[in-house]
Formats: C-alpha cells, structure tokens, sequence
C-alpha cells in the first residue's frame, strides 16, 4: 500500500483543457472516491495515476517516488476500466489469471487464486466462457475480479459498479467495504454515484470541469458543503436550494423571497460581509423540511406538485411559481393533495447560507 | 387487384429471367474449367467428358518444368506474405497506437506510390534496382519486390483494422504488469489476427497469380513461378493445348482455394466482440 500525490498536475489534450490545476494528497489506506458530472475529468486523473496519460505539467508521487513518466507496468497498481477491457479471445479464467501470469506464476497456482476470486463474486462457474459469452454486469465483476487477482500498492476504479443490478451493486459495495477495512487498501474509485461515494470513501474529492471543488471526509461533504455546486451535487435528492434577498437591520440578517419566511438570523463577520451584496443562497436539505405547524417560523410554502412515496418515507415537491422547485422528505402519512398549497417547515440549524458566488458562508460559531 | 397480382407476377419473371441468365454468363467459364481437365479431348467449347479421364493429368505430372514451378510459387507466394504480413502487422500497430504527427499523411502517399511500384510503369527501375543488387534470378528478387509493391496496401487495411481496436485491451494489460511488447504478443496480436488474416490471404492471391514481375526478374527455368510456367502448355505457334493447360490450371488453383477454406475454418473472416459498447 502506498500514498498519491499530484503536484499542480494539469492535462491538456490538443487545445482542449481537460484538468487545469489539481493538487491532493492520498494517504496510505485511504479509500478516495472521485465524484462529479459527466466529463468533469475522473477518468483522466485515474489514468494519470496509472501511468496510460502523461501530465502535461505537474508531478505525480505514488509511495513519495516520482512516477510522473514510468511506465504504468512499474506503478504497482491495478485498474478496473470504465469499459472493462476483458481480453476477447480469453476465457474469464485465463481473464482474471493474466496479472499472475505476466508475474510468472504457473497455471495451476494462478487458475486456483482466479477461482478464489471469481468465487467471492459470484462469478466462480463462468470461468470457462469467453467474456462476448456473459451479461454485461458478469464483465464487470470479471474486471473487479482482475484488479484484485494481485496484490498492489494503489487500486483504481473506473466505476466499477455502474453496470450491476441495485442488489448485486450493493452486495459489491459491501464487498469492497470490506475489502478496504480488511487490508486498508489505499484506493482511488472514481463514480457519479453520490451514494456510492459516501459509502464507501474515506474522502471525497467532489470535481467540477476538472478542478476539485472540495476535498473533504463524507460526512463533512454532507453537513458543510462549499458551494452550491457541491450542495447540489450530494445527497439524495440533493439539497434545496432558494434564491433570496438579503439586508441587514436590528442586528441581525433578513432573507426574502416568494413563499419564504425565515426568522432573523444571528450576524457573524462572515455573515455580514457576504450581505452587503444583497444576495445570497439559502439552502436546506429535503430530509430536514416537515408539514409545518402553527408554531413553526421558519417556512417555505407553495403548490404540491408531485407526491412520491418511497415506503418509510414520501418525497414531497413543491413548486414556488416562477422560484424553482423544492424537495422535501416527509415522514409522516398526513394525506396531501396536488394542487394543494403547502407551508414546510425547517430549523435555523439546519440553514446552510452561500454568498453570491455560491461558496459557503461559515455559520455564526464556526470555527 | 387482379391487376396487380400479374404485374407483380411479370416483374417476378423478368426478374427471374435476367438473374438466370446472368448467373449463367458467370457459371459457364467455371463449369469448363470443371470439366476440361477430365476430357481427353477437350475444345474452348463446353463439353461433358466421355469418357471420363485422368490422363490430361497424367501428362502434366510428368512436365518437370511445371511441377518445379508450382513449388516456385509457393516458395515466392509464402516469403511474400510472411514478410508482408509481419512487417505490415508491426508497421500498422505503430501508426495506429503511437502518436507520431503526420502519420496519416505517411500511410497515405506510400499507398499511392504502391500502385506504381508494383505496377508496370515501374519495371524498369524496379529492374535496375534489383541488377545493381545482385539479386536478378533469385527468389528473394521477387519476393521483396512484391513485399514493397503490397506492403502499403497491407498496412492501410490493418491500421484501419487497429484503430478500430480500444486501447484499452493494452493498457489494461500494461496497468496488470505487462511490457510493452508482452501486451502486444498476448493481447494485441490475437485481437488483430483476423485482420492479418484477411491481409495474408490477400497477399498471397495476389502474388500466386502475378505474372509480369517474376517473368522479368528470373531467368532459369527452375525459378519460374507457375503463371509464367503455364505458357509451356503452348505450343510453338502460340496455341494453346486446351487440354493440359485446362488440368494445369485446376493445379494452379487448387493451394488458393485451399487456403481459403483452411483459413476460413481455422480462423473465419470474423471478429470476436468483448468491450462494453
Ligand atoms: N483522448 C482525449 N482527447 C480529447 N479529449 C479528451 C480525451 N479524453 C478525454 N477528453 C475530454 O476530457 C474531458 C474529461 O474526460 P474524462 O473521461 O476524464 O471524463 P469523466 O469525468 O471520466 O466522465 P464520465 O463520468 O462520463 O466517464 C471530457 O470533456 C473529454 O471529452
Ligand atoms: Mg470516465
């Protein structure tokens, strides 16, 4: 196992920036999940760490060595491809064995430890097919197979789930779970999936049009988000987020839009700074908004618009006319009706506040 | 509706009628050359053999010139395509996977001088070239020339083949610890030999049944090729004895389609899929 680095790495193909800037450090054993939209570059950094794509500047360290121009051969790494890349005209066996036997071990040897492997992932009786001959999500587990046939340094996955049903996907996300708190694996696992990141990273690395946006463990992700970008990106659905006007008076910051009423909120620096603007983001997540009471302060309202019932809860979404709409987890069986107006309700804490830029703005009492 | 059903009938017929007589056109040429190697006198004209003879084969076994030949040209056909289809296989991996600038351009001006090259325009440099090397009448003369003169051509249809290949067969294989060269002979090559396949069978058609640059470039009678060799089935006058040249021919086609069928079941003109589409 071993620790990544990347030094000011940028990536260009042609005139086309496909990384501008990207500096992180991976510790050893940590699982390290690459999330972002279509396009944002997971897959060129993952392929900068296996050696297949040069930096056009910057460094790249596995271990503290400088491997920005080795040959992927001599990384110490393994790889499951966004495409799988299985050899056509080998059987899963000799598939899931060929890291064995460019390491010199014999037949038999390599085609038990394949077994073993194929084994855990329920692959174990396919191995005398050839991979044209096996369902797309079989390919991707005979893939998953071939990284973890072989010890490595550093494990790289290109989305290695993506193909699987969402029971065998999640038994696979358990399995790596496993695996990584087994033998603390240090891993770089690139997904779209938000769910999948969160469960499985130690750190996610949310990227934008090939920048990080936010380096941060999962949880912290979650709570304090640094942009809208981010807000908007994780959880499931993403957080809320309201456009509204802001000015200062009596002390304290008032916040207007369409269908909002938001109590005062207590002024920091931050706070305070950000306001002279006039306008700012008020974001809140859907699992903290309820059916408001007669007591409740803090209140979004507008027209149902759709009511979906997820078994232990109902997602509620509202439109606020011409404002966008608004999500909500609800979990009570109060019958609502579209067409209806509805008020929900939500707790200052639960208020995460981004400036005009739409970075975050520290709450009163942070840090 | 009445109507329409004879029309449609008519159209069938007519249809029916010209494809009939056009397969015809083209089976007649092969139905002789079926038959007139078994008939002992067989004419240009198409005739069943009675009685049914192997005589005609009997005299051509024994042309000693003619039998060399054939080895000759299997001994030329097969040093052709082996270089052509390892120098074309190398050459074309290289185009397509290294990102050499103007690689494009290279592939396309040699394929255009290929077509002169082993055309007839060039025999006399070609000629030239090959005395001042010392190699006039030798089989090695003959097979580099056809090699440079198909070498282009081959390495355009495999580039093409290639690059229709995903990288990431090699790279996957070059990420679990493969050299270079171990991801090429492990991976690569068996994913391209379909391709080398078509190209070799290509090749070698093709010098089997060239005439004109062996026929320049060799003097003795135990180098010629057999397309040059058949020209002893003709008599001092210049015609034809029908009927050894039709039991010779049938010889000489034999190896081809026999390489057709030996690569179509060992190999078949096919392609094995495995890449996530
Ligand atoms: N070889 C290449 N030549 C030119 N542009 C490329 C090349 N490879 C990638 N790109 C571009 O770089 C950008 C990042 O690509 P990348 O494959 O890293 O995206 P990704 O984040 O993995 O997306 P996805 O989630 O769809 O797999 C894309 O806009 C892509 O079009
Ligand atoms: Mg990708």
């Amino acid at each position: 196992m071993a620790s990544v680095e990347f030094q000011n790495v940028s990536k260009s193909f042609g005139a086309f920036v496909a990384v501008p800037d990207i500096s992180f450090q991976i510790a050893d054993g940590e699982f390290i999940c690459l999330l972002g939209p279509s396009g944002c570059g997971k897959t060129t950094s993952l392929r900068m760490i296996a050696g297949l794509e040069t930096p056009t500047s910057g460094r790249v360290m596995i271990g503290g060595r400088d491997v920005t121009y080795l040959h992927p051969k001599d990384r110490g790494i393994s790889m499951v491809f966004q495409d799988y890349a299985l050899y056509p005209h080998m059987n899963i066996a000799d598939n899931i064995a060929y890291p064995l036997k460019v390491r010199g071990e014999q037949e038999t040897k390599r085609h038990a430890r394949a077994k073993e492997v194929a084994d855990v992932l329920k692959i174990g009786d396919l191995l005398k097919r050839l991979p044209s001959q096996i369902s797309g999500g079989q390919q991707q587990r005979t893939s998953l197979a071939r990284a973890l046939v072989y010890p490595s340094e550093v494990y790289l996955f290109d989305e290695p789930l993506s193909n699987l049903d969402a029971k065998l996907r999640l038994e696979a996300r358990g399995f790596l779970n496993h695996l990584q708190r087994d033998m603390g694996m240090t891993a770089v696992y690139v997904t779209h999936d938000q769910a999948e990141a969160m469960a499985l990273a130690t750190r996610i690395a949310v990227m934008d049009k090939g920048r990080i946006v936010q380096f941060a463990p999962p949880i912290e992700i979650y709570r304090r988000p640094a942009t809208t970008f981010v807000a908007n990106f994780v959880g499931n659905p993403p957080m809320n987020l309201v456009a509204v006007e802001a000015s200062i008076g009596e002390g304290a910051l008032h916040l207007s839009a369409d269908g909002l009423q938001v109590a005062p909120i207590e002024l920091n620096d931050a706070i305070a700074k950000a306001a002279k603007a006039g306008k700012m983001t008020l974001g809140v997540r859907p699992e903290h908004l309820r059916v408001a009471g007669p007591t409740d302060h803090n209140i979004l309202s507008g027209e149902l618009f759709a009511n979906e019932n997820m078994g232990p809860e109902s997602l509620v979404t509202l439109e606020r006319g011409d404002n966008g709409r608004v999500t909500a987890r609800i979990f009570t069986d109060d019958e609502i009706k579209v067409g209806t107006s509805v008020h929900l309700a939500f707790d200052a804490r639960h208020v995460t506040l981004f400036d005009d830029s739409g970075a975050r703005i520290p709450a009163a009492g942070e840090r | 509706m009445q109507k329409r059903t004879q029309n449609i009938f008519v159209r069938r017929t007519v249809f029916a009628a010209a494809a009939t007589f056009l397969g015809t056109v083209f089976a007649l040429p092969l139905v002789w050359f079926i038959f007139a190697p078994f008939n002992a006198r067989a004419e240009l004209g198409l005739a069943i053999p009675s009685p049914f003879t192997l005589s005609n084969f009997a005299t051509v076994f024994e042309n000693t010139f003619a039998m060399q030949a054939l080895l000759n040209s299997l001994i030329q056909a097969a040093g052709g395509v082996v270089l052509v289809g390892a120098a074309a296989t190398l050459a074309a991996y290289a185009l397509s996977r290294s990102p050499i600038p103007g690689k494009g351009a290279v592939t396309y001006i040699l394929l255009l001088f290929s077509s002169v090259v082993s055309g007839s325009a060039a025999m006399v440099p070609i000629f030239l070239i090959i005395s001042a090397a010392g190699l006039i009448d030798t089989h090695l003369a003959v097979i580099l020339v056809f090699a440079g003169g198909l070498l282009p051509t081959a390495m355009f249809i495999l580039r093409d083949f290639i690059d229709a290949i995903p990288r990431s067969y090699e790279e996957s294989a070059m990420v679990a610890g493969a050299s270079p060269l171990q991801a090429f002979f492990d991976v690569a090559l068996p994913v391209i030999r379909p391709g080398i396949v078509v190209v070799v069978v290509w090749a070698f058609v093709n010098i089997w049944g060239s005439f004109l640059i062996p026929f320049i470039l060799l003097r003795s009678d135990k180098l010629m090729p057999a397309s040059v060799a058949i020209y002893s089935f003709y008599s001092e006058a210049g015609t034809p004895i029908v009927t050894l040249l039709a039991a010779y021919s049938l010889i000489y086609s034999l190896p081809v389609i026999a390489l057709y069928l030996f690569v179509n079941w060992k190999f078949g003109f096919r392609f094995f899929g495995g890449i996530k589409s």
